[in-house]
């Protein structure tokens, strides 16, 4: 058994307090898991954890997009490959991109809809487009699991389901944190539902529905 | 809990009251006299001469000089400050050697470089570049250290820590390197015109002459082309145009004379001249150099680090005191709220004037006008800094929240404003407390029996070891200084108030351009 993803009675948290409790979790190469559960769950301290144990084959979209709002949208999409090239190369980027980057994510700028804003600053873009600028960045990093919190939660149903299929095409195995019920259903395979730091749930999507998912969510607007 | 303890909790008032009770207790044994004899009349010419600016009389190469030693002073050590910030929290050597280098005062630096290098550009140039470095490392390692790290996180794991720093770090903070490095320049400016009056080629070296002879006319015009230059900086002085001010100043510098002896000048400055006496030519085995060498530390800790010290915190604990009593009644005049439209514009030239002009200046002034004392001393310390204080006080007055039936004037000042604004008064006054505290020592090179009087006199007599011990006095006093007040800030809880001069110019630069990427938040220090 080669898991892309074993927690094996982890718990975690921070400033002395513990916000994951004994989670075991295994996920396979090539599945798509949808973390889910009310704000507050422990959904991104479980993400961050496994992006922080896996930080050699993972990529992370996190939570808020985390650009560099005075560097451009093409040097925010660079920065997911800089390991990938020489210190001087990065630089020389920073300063006179060379036609290849331009190309390269310009093609991964034009999945995620975004291929118009590629020189803009990225400060000056609006929630959405940065978080596709996020996404984009994870693309380019292209390592095979992608660890994505709400990566989609800035945009309308139709561009999220857009994004998170070509964000599905382009990772082996895929981790969402996402609280959209209907999108979860649609887009991953085994949805992972945490309440109070612990797994309550853990199924495949084809045994589930929306009305067995919706009491766990009860309060919150879905 | 209650922390239990023999001190009582120390609050806004009681900081202030032990405060006003040192200056107080300190005045009986400061000289306060005016020993002049005519001071009115002086006074009198003096004004005469700033209504008519002798402008003919302008030593353009001094101004130009002025300019040329600021430029690369601040280049040279925002350059090497930024290098020390990179590492700023890992060496504790650096925070060290940091702290140092800002402990001690241009002029002071220019004092010991003059030995090795002569009155030259190079000294000029050196006596800025290093204290400035020891400033711009502290802060711009507080820049990185409260920078957005997100998109640093997020970087693969493998980049090299140089393509981490110009993607992810140096990006964020550039702005704000860019705001305070040119806000810099003009404290570097004023810095060099005061190297002038211990004789480097800049205005200061013109201004002390015609301060002497009286020639207040001509002196007007050259500090009225230095208010000017003050004035226009954010014309002049922006990013694009830095690369031609650094290579016009390199270009514009004064020849050097007799470089050829810097060397020689430099094996005996460090191979002798800095070497304690006892110490010189003889055996480090013997105990009998040691003995000496104790008893000479002794001498000089005894007479003059101790006398001096006393005198200079004389001086200083007035002078802070008279400097927030001023910014308290000034603030007012640059509040929109106060003196409306027009009178807030015509109270903010006048304490940016007051403010741009060097306080060693102002003394070296004073002290013409009124006779050896402390009191023109204090009277240039509190000017200056209660006129940046005010400014900021005013500035913030005016952004204050009020309740659309909030009453006016005076009522305003003592109900409103004043209280709110108390807790920040008192950290913009705990922060200049250092500052105030080397310019104390400074002023001893006019005459007062401050620690600079003791360092001007050993080095006019050639006794660098004496100095240099002297200056290893000047340095830990302010270190305390420096400590003392970061832990009344933290006991006050007001160390999070921004205090930093520069952070008002930054706020304007973001409304001029409300793209300018994250909210930035306000900075505390400096």
């Amino acid at each position: 058994m080669t898991a892309a993803i074993t927690l094996d009675h982890v718990s975690a948290g921070y400033n002395g307090a513990l916000v994951l409790h004994d989670i075991i979790l295994s996920i396979e190469p090539g599945e798509c898991v949808a973390i889910m559960g009310r704000s507050g769950a422990g959904k991104s301290t479980l993400l961050n954890t496994i992006y922080r144990r896996y930080t050699d084959s993972a990529a992370l979209i996190p939570q808020a997009s985390a650009l560099v709002g005075n560097l451009s949208v093409f040097h925010n999409v660079f920065m997911g490959c800089l390991d990938r090239h020489s210190t001087l190369y990065n630089l020389r980027t920073l300063v006179w991109p060379p036609a290849a980057e331009i190309a390269a994510v310009t093609q991964v700028l034009e999945a995620v809809g975004l291929e118009e804003k590629l020189f803009a600053r990225a400060g000056e873009l609006s929630g959405g487009q940065q978080q596709r600028t996020s996404v984009a960045r994870a693309i380019l990093n292209g390592r095979p699991v992608l660890v994505g919190d709400e990566p989609v939660s800035a945009l309308d149903r139709v561009q999220a389901g857009e994004v998170l299929r070509i964000l599905s095409a382009r990772h082996e195995t895929k981790i969402f944190a996402l609280h959209d019920i209907r999108l979860a259903l649609e887009h991953s395979d085994r949805i992972v539902l945490i309440e109070g730091g612990r797994i309550v749930l853990d199924e495949p999507c084809g045994q589930l529905s929306y009305q067995r998912l919706l009491p766990y969510f009860e309060g919150e607007l879905q | 809990m209650k922390r239990p303890g023999i001190l009582p909790a120390l609050t806004y008032r009681s900081a202030t009251l032990i405060f006003l009770l040192v200056a107080f207790a300190a005045i009986p044994f400061a000289d306060l006299g005016v020993s002049a004899l005519h001071p009115g009349a002086e006074f009198g010419r003096l004004v005469g001469g700033i209504l008519s600016p002798a402008f003919a009389a302008i030593e353009v190469r001094s101004v130009i000089w002025t300019v040329a030693f600021a430029v690369l002073g601040v280049a040279l050590g925002g350059t090497a400050g930024l290098v020390l910030a990179l590492v700023f929290d890992r060496f504790r050597t650096v925070r060290l050697v940091a702290a140092s280098l800002r402990s001690v005062h241009e002029l002071f630096w220019a004092l010991f470089l003059m030995q090795i290098t002569g009155l030259s550009a190079t000294t000029g140039i050196l006596a800025i570049a290093l204290p400035y470095t020891g400033i711009f490392a502290k802060v711009f390692a507080e820049f990185f250290e409260e920078a957005d790290r997100s998109a640093e996180n997020v970087l693969p794991r493998d980049t090299s820590a140089l393509s981490r720093f110009a993607f992810a770090r140096l990006p964020v903070v550039g702005q704000q390197i860019k705001t305070y490095s040119l806000y810099r320049l003009e404290c570097g400016m004023r810095s060099t015109l005061v190297l002038g009056f211990v004789g480097l080629p800049t205005i200061g070296f013109h201004l002390e002459s015609y301060f002497k002879e009286g020639h207040y006319a001509e002196a007007a015009a050259l500090l009225l082309c230095f208010y000017v230059l003050i004035g226009t900086r954010r014309l002049w002085a922006r990013a694009a145009t830095v690369p031609f001010l650094v290579i016009g100043s390199l270009l514009v510098l004064p020849e050097t004379t007799g470089n050829s002896s810097t060397w020689r000048n430099l094996a005996r400055f460090f191979g002798h001249d800095i070497i304690p006496a006892p110490l010189r030519n003889s055996s480090l085995r013997d105990g009998h150099t040691w003995s000496n060498f104790g008893e000479w530390a002794w001498r000089i800790t005894a007479h003059q680090i101790g006398p001096g010290t006393v005198q200079t915190l004389i001086l200083a604990q007035i002078a802070l005191v008279a400097a927030g009593v001023l910014a308290l009644l000034l603030y007012p005049m640059v509040a929109r709220r106060f003196l409306g439209r027009f009178g807030h514009y015509l109270g903010r030239a006048t304490l940016v004037i007051t403010r741009s002009t060097p306080e060693y200046m102002l003394a070296y002034l004073l002290l013409q006008l009124m006779g050896p004392s402390m009191l023109p001393a204090i009277i240039a310390l509190s000017l200056h800094n209660g006129a940046i204080i005010g400014y900021l006080l005013g500035r913030q007055a005016d952004q204050l929240p009020l309740r659309a039936d909030a009453p006016t004037g005076a009522n305003l000042y003592f109900y409103g404003t004043t209280p709110v604004l108390y807790g920040q008064f008192l950290a913009y006054l705990l922060y200049r407390w250092e500052l105030i505290l080397r310019e104390s020592a400074i002023f001893g090179i006019l005459g007062l029996k401050t620690l600079g009087y003791y360092v001007d006199a050993a080095i006019s007599e050639l006794r660098i070891d004496t100095a240099a011990l002297l200056l290893i006095g000047v340095a830990l006093l302010s270190m305390c200084v420096d400590a003392l007040s970061r832990n009344l800030r933290r006991r006050l809880r007001i160390e999070t108030l921004p205090v930093r001069l520069s952070a008002e110019h930054r706020s304007n630069a973001a409304r001029a351009a409300p793209y300018a990427g994250a909210p930035q938040a306000q900075q505390p220090v400096v």
